[in-house]
């Protein structure tokens, strides 16, 4: 051998020659990371822009905020929506709590039915209990006579929002706190019974503690969802102005975009530090529970489990009134004088060719995000997991399939409108079509999806790529025929979500439809705001009968996929 | 025998860590080589980066008399098994030996003959159509070597591969990798942090610590004239005994001097290493050196022999460990408390400072 060994001492680092399939992924990145950057990032800076910039593109820095801060009636919906948010938050919260408590760690009977029931509500647009609740205690509603009695004149304003919201927040807080409860290490309760502990100094010394972390979660999830929400306070907050109706008025209503921008910005903190420190405390969560840990099974005690089977069944009883009063009074002929079953709201809805449209263009867009959604989140989870990808560009798109969490639909619908109406932008075009709503659900959408994608390859043995190299078999083919299949079912799950939430968003939309775009759940704020508040109940419930369907089909789709996959999973 | 993989001056840091530092080692055709250290010694860095799978920071790697330090894994040429199997669950066995035999367009008749013959050679055959779930972890190994050998590779790359196998089908499937290995000829590399496994299949070892090369050897240079104290310790059980070096091939441990062969400077504090079957206590024959005798302070049962400490007089307040067979301690009644004449095998101490 006379091979001379000169080693480079210090040098630029050692590159692997890039093979074709690198090519391929690396291109497939940047084509991810281009679509995150144009239909998430951008935007985002387009709101920053117009709001460091007067009406003539002037730079002024800070002068929009000092002028908002000058406007009382701007301060005073900044204050209402930080109070209301506030008291939704305090009422939620512990309701939810004892809900997943009882799920969790009692022997109480029928579970998977409360649970079934509590999350119904995620099937319809949040605004639905809005609807209800007028139809509950509204200027003509049936229980009217209750709200003296608890001294309010009346539901219109802040109650409504507060009541409504307590219901439409109530599934995302549930989840979080089963979640949390259902993390329990069973050993710590069996020395706390060996030590002779008594039952509420385990609970407060055991229990409590152990879900800190998903208290915490819930309450900040459910305080950024009630601040950020649009609908419900559009239906029933009267004359009661909050944040997020402010900037609809603000941008659509007076085409005030650079105030529009500020009060975006102020709905972005708190769900920026929501986001912040969710991440800090789902770090600190996997941290507590260790491999070794064994179950919790809760043992019967009938007191305990008589008194939480009460409590759900006063719950799911609420939660069905809710829902049940806007599908009893869609099918009534005319409230409340001739309560007999009609189907005169759905057909002024339907036949009206402006819901009818809407529905197939709801249809349209949810089943699109279902399928591109899916489709580019799941390939870029795959290409960032499992390919050889530039640090820098890895980097940049982890951060991006992240940050749309953190991005409330009606921030990200307004940097839409900066963004996508700018005459100069070559992406003008995209501008108030089915295309762009389609875009703006699958980015508002993406970073639960993104989860999902990565727990699902996280699972898969992680020397595939490493063999298939060996073998000499591009990545492409592997991921045709191994990562696909045995990634179906989280597959299914990310499609189901993505349709399920494009059906019923509105925050996100509410800024980009056009006549020709309308989509369904746009058609209820419309129809709520003519008084056809029937109609806009009958379009609800049809909104929800679609993800209920569609819900059902991805489930029966999971269960085909589990039968014809059997063979190989034991 | 001829050169078939050269590594010169590779260095790999993460950051600040230095995970190897410039290792260099030739590696012959149709040689089985251990790479052997605890874990986080740059073994299984040093084979991923031979596979390709992690760049070096600098460095040149040579296969077969090619350059291959710049080439993806996809462009050498190797198998490789992981320590997980890594079969891919939805394919059938079948379909996993043939996954990279598929790609390189052999005609289907072809590869099912190679399939059923790699099966066979495994020791598997007719389970072709079972899927991995179905398997044994042992069987799944097994496939997975037959899957790295399906294209008849010049390097056969093992991690790990007896790690999440349990001790009888660990003991088993290593000595059956070594026959396999045999009846191909296909150079190997195996990580492992097993010492015993290593010893046993191994034609040569690198012992690795901290990211160098402590010892290239056949696994009996390794364990009889261990170059370090660090492949002392880790090969084996063994003495450790504070000593002071003296002039004409001696060494004295506490107030006795010992005859030994060593070339340490008269006088030097050094660590006399003796393996605990290096302490012989028969045949002792009258007049012979390195003679003492000790007394059993301890005896831990491990089977057909015994580990024994003893203490002695002779050796001041340092103590021994010493294999003795079960049948020895029978026959002359030894217990704790017993006295016994032990001799130190002088061509078997090693000194190391």
């Amino acid at each position: 051998m006379s091979t001379a060994l000169t080693v480079p001492v210090s040098s630029a680092p050692v590159r692997l020659r890039a093979t074709a399939a690198d090519h391929v992924s690396a291109a497939a990145v940047v084509v991810v990371a281009l679509v995150l950057v144009a239909f998430l990032a951008l935007p985002l800076a387009a709101i920053a822009v117009q709001a460091l910039q007067d009406k003539d593109g002037r730079w002024v820095w800070l002068a929009n905020f000092v002028a908002y801060a000058q406007t009382p009636a701007l301060l005073e919906s900044l204050w209402n929506s930080i109070w209301v948010s506030a008291v939704v938050t305090l009422i939620a919260v512990p309701a939810a709590f004892v809900f997943a408590y009882a799920l969790t760690r009692s022997r109480m009977r029928f579970k998977p039915l409360f649970r079934g029931i509590t999350l119904v509500p995620l099937l319809a647009p949040s605004l639905l209990s809005a609807i209800s609740l007028i139809y509950w205690f509204g200027n003509q509603g049936v229980l009217k006579g209750w709200l003296a009695r608890v001294g309010l004149d009346q539901i219109y304003g802040a109650p409504g929002i507060v009541l409504a919201e307590c219901f439409a927040v109530f599934p995302h807080a549930l989840m979080i706190l089963v979640t949390a409860l259902t993390a329990a290490d069973g050993r710590l309760y069996e020395a706390a019974d060996a030590l002779g502990t008594r039952a509420w100094r385990r609970f407060f010394t055991i229990t409590l503690p152990g879900a800190k972390y998903g208290l915490i979660s819930a309450s900040l999830v459910v305080f950024t969802l009630v601040v950020t929400d649009f609908g419900i306070p559009k239906v029933i907050g009267g004359n009661f102005n909050v944040l997020a109706t402010d900037v609809f008025k603000l941008v659509i209503g007076q085409q005030d975009f650079q105030r529009g921008a500020v009060v975006a910005i102020l709905l972005l903190a708190p769900a920026v530090l929501t986001f912040a420190v969710d991440h800090f405390v789902s770090r600190r969560q996997t941290a507590m529970l260790t491999a070794r840990a064994v179950p919790h099974r809760p043992r019967r005690k009938p007191w305990r489990d008589g008194l939480l089977t009460a409590y759900c069944v006063v719950v799911a009883a609420l939660v069905l009134a809710m829902l049940g009063m806007a599908v009893f009074a869609s099918f009534a002929k005319f409230w409340p004088y001739d309560l007999s079953f009609s189907l005169r709201h759905y057909e002024l809805g339907l036949l009206d060719a402006e819901v009818g449209e809407g529905f197939v263009n709801s249809l349209t867009m949810a089943a699109g995000t279902a399928l591109f959604g899916t489709a580019l989140v799941f390939s870029g989870a795959y290409l960032l997991e499992k390919t050889r990808v530039p640090p820098l560009l890895r980097a940049l798109v982890r951060l991006l399939a992240m940050l749309p969490m953190a991005v409330p639909g009606l921030v990200l619908g307004l940097g839409y409108i900066f963004f996508f109406n700018e005459p100069h932008n070559p992406l003008n075009g995209l501008y108030h079509t089915m295309a762009l709503l389609t875009l703006c659900s699958i980015v508002h959408f993406y970073t639960t999806g993104h989860l999902t994608a990565v727990t699902a390859l996280k699972a898969m043995d992680a020397e595939f790529e490493a063999v298939s190299a060996s073998l000499k078999v591009p990545f492409y083919k592997t991921f045709w025929r191994v990562t696909l299949p045995i990634c179906q079912p989280a597959l299914v799950d990310m499609a189901r979500y993505f349709f399920v939430n494009a059906m019923t968003t509105i925050s996100a939309v509410v800024f980009l439809y056009s006549p020709d775009t309308k989509v369904a759940s746009i058609a209820i704020l419309n129809l709520d705001e003519a008084g056809e508040i029937g109609a806009a109940a009958a379009c609800a419930v049809l909104i929800a009968a679609a993800s209920a369907v569609a819900t059902f089909g991805f489930w029966l789709l999971a269960l085909w996929i589990e039968r014809r996959t059997q063979a190989w999973k034991n | 025998m001829s050169t078939f993989l050269q590594l010169s001056g590779i260095r790999k840091t993460f950051g600040h860590f230095t995970a190897l530092e410039n290792v260099d080692l030739t590696i012959e055709q149709g040689e089985f080589v251990c790479f052997l250290g605890p874990s986080g010694c740059g073994k299984t860095t040093l084979l991923r980066i031979i596979a390709g799978l992690e760049a070096q920071t600098a460095g040149r790697i040579t296969q077969g008399g090619r350059d291959i330090s710049l080439l993806p894994p996809a462009q050498r040429d190797y198998g490789i098994v992981f320590q997980s199997y890594a079969l891919f669950p939805n394919l059938t066995v079948a379909d996993n030996v043939a996954y990279g035999l598929v790609n390189r367009k052999v005609p289907r008749a072809q590869a099912r003959q190679r399939v059923s013959e790699l099966v066979k050679l495994v020791g598997l055959p007719g389970s072709e159509d079972k899927y991995p779930a179905q398997l044994s972890g042992g069987q799944q190994q097994r496939i997975a070597i037959a899957r790295a050998l399906a294209t008849s590779p010049g390097l056969l790359l093992l991690d790990e591969p007896l790690s999440a196998l349990d001790a009888i089908v660990r003991v088993h499937l290593r000595s059956e990798i070594r026959s396999l290995q045999r009846k191909l000829g296909v150079t190997t590399i195996m990580v492992t942090h097993d010492q015993e496994e290593a010893l046993s299949v191994a034609d040569r070892i690198v012992v690795m610590n901290h990211g160098r090369i402590e010892q290239v050897g056949s696994p009996m240079q390794v364990y009889r004239e261990p170059a370090s104290p660090f492949v002392a310790d880790f090969v084996g059980r063994i003495n450790v005994v504070p000593a002071t070096a003296e002039a004409g091939g001696r060494v004295r441990v506490g107030p006795t001097s010992f005859e030994c062969a060593h070339d340490a400077a008269p006088g030097s504090a050094v660590k006399l290493y003796l393996r605990p079957e290096d302490v012989l206590a028969r045949p002792i024959a009258p007049g012979d050196s390195n003679v003492f005798d000790a007394v059993i302070e301890k005896i831990e049962f491990l089977g057909s022999y015994c580990l024994v400490r003893v203490n002695s007089p002779a050796l001041g307040e340092h103590r021994l460990t010493v294999y003795l067979s079960l049948n020895f301690l029978a026959e002359h009644a030894l217990e704790v408390g017993g006295r016994l004449p032990l001799r130190l095998m002088p061509e078997r101490i090693r000194l190391f400072a």
